[in-house]
């Protein structure tokens, strides 16, 4: 059997950790291809269906990422995520929905190095959890069509 | 209820308010809403520690709004529920007269919602025992555990929407579970469509919830979605501080605070 390869979704800030995830490609840094990343005009923007409708798709991790507080472009928008990831994070936690499959961070458009990091670290721990089974099992998947990825 | 009824006659006799809602015997051992229009009517009121309906689910809907200004007997969860709406912007003083009823059963008629907001802010929002140890068993569990126990408790329910017709915060003309553009929860229920619809309800919910029960009371299966909203208030308390429904509309989740506090954010 070929070595699992974890499908890594990321909802990115167009601003901050966009900006750093091209910087980690301009300096040629190597990481994982799992990840594919989405851009977000910002992370106030990422509505927490999103994140479900990823797992529903059949990923296996999620990165949620953006401005640094105090950075956000439009002033507020991630002290908003913020506060909606604290209660979304504790809710998923409460239902029973893995948890330490959705990284939460802060990348500038600056820390190349720390996305490359981030990613790195993101793949590893979900190739040793596996595959989202239980999730997957719910959703139908991968019994259901899927023409991407 | 002789005040109540006396009252309602007044009102209804004045043209003060056009319609006064309140509880009448239902079937069975059942009471149910009812919606006295002519003096007369007033004789059907009842209140008794069986009416835990919460009425301010009614005071949005366009069919009783029609009718003109309308009084609602209001138990303390119904206050709290109406001091959300207001700050909502969905009712106001020249919409809404609120015939209260304090926890002693005592009438008590508010000249407008500054003193119903006062008379709530007595009163905290608490969770009862039981539910508090039904939480604390949950939050003891493995996450499998949980996952389980929500999927068996989850999937019987078929989307009947009752938990969302009770509850007073529902009021939104189009709800994201009815949205098919995009497809936000599937359609039908099974494990996913259902688990999806119950973490959309509690997550809107957050910083909202006045902790009523009236979804769970309204569950036709008893499956205790209210634990989610709870558990809402709980975390609600635990990071920010909890939350009293306040005239001045600053809500849990549309205000944040440049140091609120996680320990999982790299």
């Amino acid at each position: 059997m070929a070595e699992f390869e974890p499908k890594i979704v990321a909802f990115v800030c167009n601003w901050c950790t966009y900006a750093g995830a091209d910087l980690t490609g301009t300096s040629r840094i190597k990481y994982a291809s799992n990840v594919r990343i989405i851009r977000f005009p910002c992370t106030g923007r990422i509505d927490y269906m999103l994140l479900l409708k990823a797992f529903d798709e059949g990923a296996d991790g999620i990165i949620v990422s953006g401005c640094h507080p105090n950075d956000c472009h439009y002033t507020s928008g991630n002290f908003h995520a913020r506060r909606r990831w604290i209660m979304f994070r504790s809710l998923c936690d409460f239902t029973g929905i893995d948890t330490d499959r959705i990284k939460f961070s802060w990348v500038s458009a600056a820390e190349g190095a720390k996305w490359a990091d981030i990613v790195n670290a993101t793949v590893a721990s979900i190739r040793e959890l596996g595959p989202y089974t239980d999730y997957k099992k719910i959703a139908k998947y991968p019994e259901k069509e899927v023409t991407h990825g | 209820m002789v005040d109540l009824i006396k009252r309602t006659k007044e009102l209804l006799e004045t043209s003060e308010v056009k319609v006064v809602i309140g509880y009448e015997q239902g079937s069975g051992n059942k009471t149910r809403a009812l919606f006295v229009e002519k003096p007369e009517d007033a004789d059907k009121l009842i209140f008794d520690s069986r009416c835990v309906q919460n009425l301010a689910a009614y005071v949005t809907k366009k069919e009783i709004k029609e009718k003109g200004k309308m009084a609602i007997t209001a138990t303390l969860p119904v206050m709290r529920s109406i001091i959300q709406l207001a700050s909502e912007f969905q009712v106001n003083d020249s919409n809404l007269l609120v015939l209260g009823i304090t926890p002693e059963s005592k009438m008590i008629e508010f000249k407008n919602l500054v003193e119903v907001e006062a008379f709530v802010h007595q009163f905290q929002i608490e969770i009862d025992d039981r539910n508090k140890e039904m939480l604390d068993r949950l939050e003891k569990m493995t996450k499998a555990e949980r996952w389980k126990f929500w999927i068996d408790e989850l999937t019987p329910c078929f989307k009947c929407y009752a938990c969302r017709a009770a509850c007073p915060m529902c009021y939104c003309s189009r709800c994201t579970v009815d949205v098919n553009q995009p497809q936000w929860i599937p359609v039908s229920s099974d494990e996913l469509g259902n688990l999806e619809w119950h973490i959309m309800r509690a997550i809107h919910l957050t910083g909202r919830c006045i902790d009523c029960d009236a979804c769970y009371n309204a569950c036709p299966l008893a499956i205790p979605i209210n634990l989610l909203t709870k558990k809402m208030l709980v975390d609600a308390k635990e990071h920010f501080g909890g939350y009293q429904p306040s005239l001045k509309g600053d809500h849990l989740m549309s205000t944040y605070k440049p140091d609120d506090k996680e320990n999982f954010i790299q």
